[in-house]
């Protein structure tokens, strides 16, 4: 198992492909990704990297969190989130992870907060029918109709559908693909929507559903890594 | 300018499209590939433009009505589809809506639309 990484949403656009073809994309933007934090079998009982994103006014960070960050000695982060690894693919403390952890045409999975719709009824909530327009109907043209049976059992079930809040839950979106990679930028081009609105945090796994394709980096893509490769590439040009 | 704007421009400018100055009420003549088996080839799709929508941005479309067979038959196209091989502007003409909807309901002689005689391009009087 891989880390993910911590985004974030930038907004919706389309991209003209050269067969003709138009492919809706959220943009998704990497600002500052980098490692905070491992947890080993050792001291926590499990393996996991914490990552952290964004760059938050310092005077606006907890002293306590500020501690934890001048621990692993990153720059104060505005959003932390933990990914479960194998222990093979820990991360080092203080890599920076590149948009090319993903690779185009790989599938993911990305999870956010959806967007907050208030108290919903039963229609726009649960995709309810409603009464009818006519024919005796009063008042009642959006609401849910009957709840249950009689006096046996005489009550609700738990778990009724029914009108209620709606929205700015998490909400895992799966198997979305990866159109393009931005590395110089942070960009990430996934094709579709995903949960929240624009400026909010997702992270963005391998998909689960689906196998991982040939040749993703091992265990992330790394600025780092990909600065070696490019020193090394002029010294080697002539035997590759 | 945000991301997302900056994002499309670069598309905009890496397709090297050149869309002529053309609005509602314009007739125009697309050349659209369209794909037979293995081959492509362009096919002239001409008629008049009816309705310009979302601007001269990436995600800019135009829809075009003409009668054929007797029938008639409207398309919408994306400005800066990669389907699109040229488009050319037949006759200009003058109308006082930016939507044309109006000509569906008309035939014949109450659908025609005046031409307009004294056009100035838009660009020249701004690179001048």
């Amino acid at each position: 198992m891989r880390s993910g990484i911590i985004a974030k949403k930038v907004g919706m656009t389309r991209l003209f492909m050269e067969d003709g073809k138009q492919i809706p994309v959220t943009v998704l933007h990497l600002d500052n990704l980098q490692v905070v934090a491992q947890r080993t079998t050792e001291k926590d009982g499990y393996t996991a990297v914490q990552l952290g994103a964004g760059s938050p006014k310092v005077k606006r960070v907890s002293k306590a969190m500020r501690g934890h960050f001048a621990a692993a000695k990153v720059e104060p982060k505005r959003k932390l989130a933990e990914f479960r690894v194998d222990p093979d693919n820990l991360i080092e403390v203080g890599a920076e992870i590149s948009a090319e952890h993903f690779l185009a045409g790989q599938k993911v999975d990305v999870s956010g907060t959806s967007i907050g719709k208030g108290f919903a009824g039963a229609m726009k909530r649960h995709n309810f029918g409603g009464l009818r327009a006519s024919h005796g109907v009063s008042i009642s043209h959006r609401s849910h109709g009957s709840t249950g049976q009689c006096q046996e059992p005489g009550k609700v079930f738990k778990g009724k559908k029914m009108a209620g809040h709606m929205g700015a839950a998490r909400v895992t979106t799966q198997n979305l693909e990866v159109v393009r990679t931005d590395a110089d930028r942070g960009l990430v081009f996934v094709k579709g929507a995903v949960p929240g609105s624009k400026g909010g945090w997702v992270t963005v796994k391998d998909a689960v559903k689906k196998k991982l394709p040939e040749g993703v980096p091992f265990p992330a893509g790394l600025k780092a890594a990909a600065a070696a490769e490019a020193a090394e590439a002029p010294a080697e040009g002539g035997e590759a | 300018m945000d991301l997302i704007a900056q994002l499309e421009a670069e598309q905009i400018a890496a397709l090297g499209k050149d869309i002529p100055d053309f609005k509602a009420g314009d007739t125009v003549r697309v050349g659209y590939k369209v794909t037979e088996g293995t081959r492509t080839r362009v096919q002239n799709y001409e008629g008049v433009c009816i309705s310009r929508k979302n601007g001269e941005g990436i995600a800019g479309s135009f829809t075009v009505r003409k009668i054929s067979f007797g029938e008639g038959v409207e398309r919408m196209f994306p400005l800066y589809s990669t389907n699109i091989e040229s488009i050319t502007v037949v006759r200009r003409g003058r109308v006082r809506r930016a939507k044309l909807y109006y000509l569906r309901s008309r035939r014949g002689k109450s659908a025609r639309i005046a031409e307009v005689t004294n056009y100035k391009p838009k660009s020249a009087g701004a690179e001048a």
